[in-house]
């Protein structure tokens, strides 16, 4: 049934997190942007300890299952969205062990999540510097080496997201791309487990960021770097990893991809978060300077300014609702591939605009440092590019609704 | 909770309408827009599918079961066949919808029975104002106290006026107040001039003018102190909200297919980027305008006051449905500009939409 109503589970999460964002998130906003590789040990010592928990009383009654996610996601993002990428979280590495996993590897990498006494982060490494997009022309490389019955790794990972806390830190890990075999294409890539501390993963550098700079963005390289074979996601016999090296890891390829669909949603929420961050602060900023924005005016007789707030209100509400319907499908088993990427096309760009907007619209203090409106115009236009690049997304949406494959729309 | 899938009733009605939009309004489209008629008999088979007896109160012969989100799916479907068609099938339900909302119940009484029974509309309402700022809230159009009613004087334009209209619901502002006089159209001082648009051409529309018009106490809509038509706003926005998606998503559908058909440089020029990535961004807007518009339709249907929601929503829809018309004419290249094909006719219709603030559809 057709319902905007979220349940009383997902509203008591919502104004939790949102108190966790004005509270333990923004006061330290400024800070972290400034100390780019600094770690935020308040909010990462509050979020392992508190945070973790959720809403106080939210055990138990009916949920609004990945919609909820998705209203969390905002929710932290609305107070920072680097603070958000640097928690302690298996984060996207976890989503992959979740959608590609077998049961024991869910069981031995996100345990620690939940037992750990001390914070640790997850990481998926893709990107290289070759092959950002276009995942599949990925050259790290995995050879299996049947005497030790292991997977040995080599290549370099950038723009590796947590990748910092993730390779370092005893306890958590980086899930890894690699081609088994070149000639195969996106048959040949599988994900690899490898925990943090691993020898010959080594973090060699972290990016300077236009924004989100609370956010370890690692370059990870791999020097014959070794992983037990059982840390191939999706598994596969032994027997066949020799001379089929391209038919090991049950999902391979489309099972990686697969994150995707559940990824998208919760980005684009997090897009979302910031997205309102900036416009709830204008609005406020607005109505404190004399301008309060009527939504019964006469349509041509706005002025310039509360035209532009209005489409930013419904912009932003469009690209929630979108995210929103993604998530609802997942709760319905429904495939939603096409769904999740119209949200993060729109969100992505909503988000960037309306960002840029708030600050020409504030005036001075909107491009100054004083406010937290120019970080969030920074901070926004990651969501543009991460997770699938606009136009990436929008090829997705195009080769759905034209029922084409990937070789009749390139 | 949170969810998006009309419950299966909906889903029912919602291809039922969508499956006689296909074979029976969208095929004598282009001839309505050309004749600047509509057809008689399509406008009494959609009377058949009962679809506005169906949202009126059982006790004058409706089926009393009202939805603004039903009413939305219902309407969308409708104006995927047809702008100009989709208005006429839903007229009926003008006055009908705003009398069954505001009336008083001697209202109702007098004249539900007759709006519920009758193919065709008896009412109609008269929003639109001829002026650049024309405001759903605040018309200029003005209602004074006589001694035993009230007198109207002001001016309104694109008013559904078929032959068959009896009474027109004038909106106009008592002070500070939105109210609804119920005006016979044979009244004294009221003068009714046919209309020509640039689009929905074949839906007959007249400008009004009132000077001096007098009706009697009981012709104000709800009485004499209740009917603060405010939430009538709301409601007209979103039944016009939803054909704005309508018109839309059968611009993309149009465009989405030839670009399919349609070979240059040796392929379908789906195959190009220029034109596969436009189509996403259509499919894009219209999805996440059509949630805006159930959004605002789901509140209407708790109750709760929509203002916002059906603001925004038809802000947005406004804009969406001329920029995907326009677009699929593009695609189209020349042939989206000659009048062989649709939509040269959906982005003339789609334009409409900056001109109409709102019509009780659902």
């Amino acid at each position: 049934m057709i319902s905007f109503d979220p349940t009383e589970n997902s509203t008591r999460a919502r104004d939790f997190y949102r108190r966790v964002a004005l509270e333990r998130m923004r006061p330290h906003s400024r800070r972290y942007d400034e100390d780019e590789h600094a770690l935020p040990t308040e909010w990462v010592e509050f979020y392992w300890n508190e945070g973790r928990k959720g809403a106080p009383g939210n055990l138990g009654g009916e949920t609004d299952g990945f919609v909820q996610v998705c209203i969390q996601a905002e929710e932290l993002c609305f107070g920072d969205a680097g603070l958000y990428l640097r928690m302690p979280t298996a984060a996207l590495g976890g989503s992959a062990v979740s959608a590609a996993g077998t049961q024991e590897q869910k069981d031995r990498f996100l345990r620690p999540f939940r037992e750990s006494p001390h914070p640790i982060w997850g990481a998926m490494a893709i990107t290289e510097a070759s092959a950002g997009s276009d995942s599949a022309a990925i050259q790290t490389t995995a050879r299996f080496d049947e005497a030790s019955d292991e997977w040995i790794l080599n290549g370099t990972k950038i723009f590796c997201t947590a990748g910092e806390g993730a390779s370092q830190i005893e306890g958590g890990f980086v899930v890894v791309w690699a081609t088994v075999d070149k000639t195969l294409g996106r048959g040949g890539i599988k994900s690899f487990v490898v925990p943090a501390r691993t020898p010959g993963m080594k973090l060699v550098g972290l990016e300077k960021k236009l924004g989100i700079r609370a956010s370890d963005t690692a370059t990870l390289v791999f020097e014959d770097c070794r992983v037990p074979s059982a840390n191939l996601l999706g598994g596969k016999p032994k027997a066949s990893l020799k001379t089929e090296p391209g038919r090991a890891g049950d999902k391979g390829f489309k099972g990686a991809m697969a994150t995707f669909d559940a990824s998208r949603p919760i980005v684009a929420a997090m897009a979302v978060g910031v997205g309102r961050a900036a416009l709830d602060f204008l609005i406020e900023e607005l109505e404190r300077q004399g301008v309060k924005i009527h939504f019964d005016s006469a349509p041509r007789a706005q002025t310039a300014l509360e035209r532009d707030v209005l489409e930013m209100i419904a912009e932003l509400q469009a690209a929630r609702l979108l995210t929103w319907r993604a998530a609802s499908m997942m709760n319905r088993g429904k495939p939603n591939s096409l769904e999740a990427s119209m949200a993060k096309a729109k969100a992505g760009l909503v988000v960037t605009k309306i960002t840029q907007k708030a600050v020409e619209l504030l005036g001075p203090p909107g491009y100054s440092k004083k406010l937290l409106v120019e970080k969030w115009m920074r901070d926004a236009k990651i969501n543009d590019i991460y997770e699938g690049t606009q136009q990436i997304n929008q090829l997705i949406v195009a080769r759905r609704i034209l029922e084409y494959s990937s070789s009749q729309l390139r | 909770m949170i969810d998006f899938e009309p419950t299966e009733e909906q889903a029912l009605i919602r291809d039922t309408v969508g499956e006689f939009a296909k074979s029976e309004i969208r095929p004598r489209a282009r001839e309505s827009d050309e004749a600047g008629k509509i057809p008689a008999d399509v406008l009494l088979r959609a009377h058949e599918l009962g679809l506005i007896a169906n949202g009126l109160p059982e006790a004058f012969g409706g089926g009393g079961e009202r939805s603004a989100l039903t009413g939305a799916l219902i309407a969308e479907e409708l104006a995927f066949g047809d702008l100009s068609l989709a208005l006429a099938i839903l007229a009926p339900g003008l006055l009908a919808y705003a009398v069954a909302d505001f009336g008083t119940e001697a209202q109702k009484q007098r004249l539900l029975p007759a709006l519920i029974a009758s193919p065709s509309a008896l009412g109609t309402i008269a929003l639109q104002e001829p002026r650049f700022d024309s405001d759903p809230y605040r018309p200029r159009t003005e209602a004074r106290r006589t001694e035993n009613g009230w007198q109207l004087d002001g001016a309104k334009c694109l008013v559904p006026w078929p032959d068959s209209v009896a009474h027109v619901l004038v909106l106009a502002s008592e002070g500070q107040s939105l109210a609804g006089f119920l005006v016979p159209r044979d009244a004294a001082g009221l003068r009714a001039t046919p209309e020509s648009y640039l689009g929905i051409r074949a839906l007959a529309t007249a400008e009004l003018t009132l000077e001096g018009v007098r009706v009697p106490a009981d012709a104000r809509l709800g009485g004499p102190t209740g009917g603060h038509l405010r939430a009538l706003v709301a409601r007209g926005r979103v039944g016009l909200a939803a054909l704005a998606v309508g018109v839309a998503r059968a611009a993309f559908e149009l465009a989405r297919d030839y670009a399919k058909e349609r070979h240059a440089f040796g392929a379908p020029i789906a195959t190009k980027q220029a034109i596969a990535f436009k189509l996403a961004d259509m499919a894009i807007e219209i999805d996440a305008a059509r949630l805006l518009v159930w959004e605002a339709a789901w509140r209407l249907d708790q109750g709760a006051d929509a203002t916002r929601e059906a603001t925004l929503a038809i802000q947005q829809v406004r804009r969406v449905a001329l920029e995907v018309s326009d677009g699929a004419v593009q695609v189209f290249g020349g042939h989206g500009y000659i009048r062989e094909y649709l939509p040269e006719m959906l982005l003339r219709n789609a334009r409409g939409f900056a001109c109409f603030e709102a019509l009780t559809l659902v």
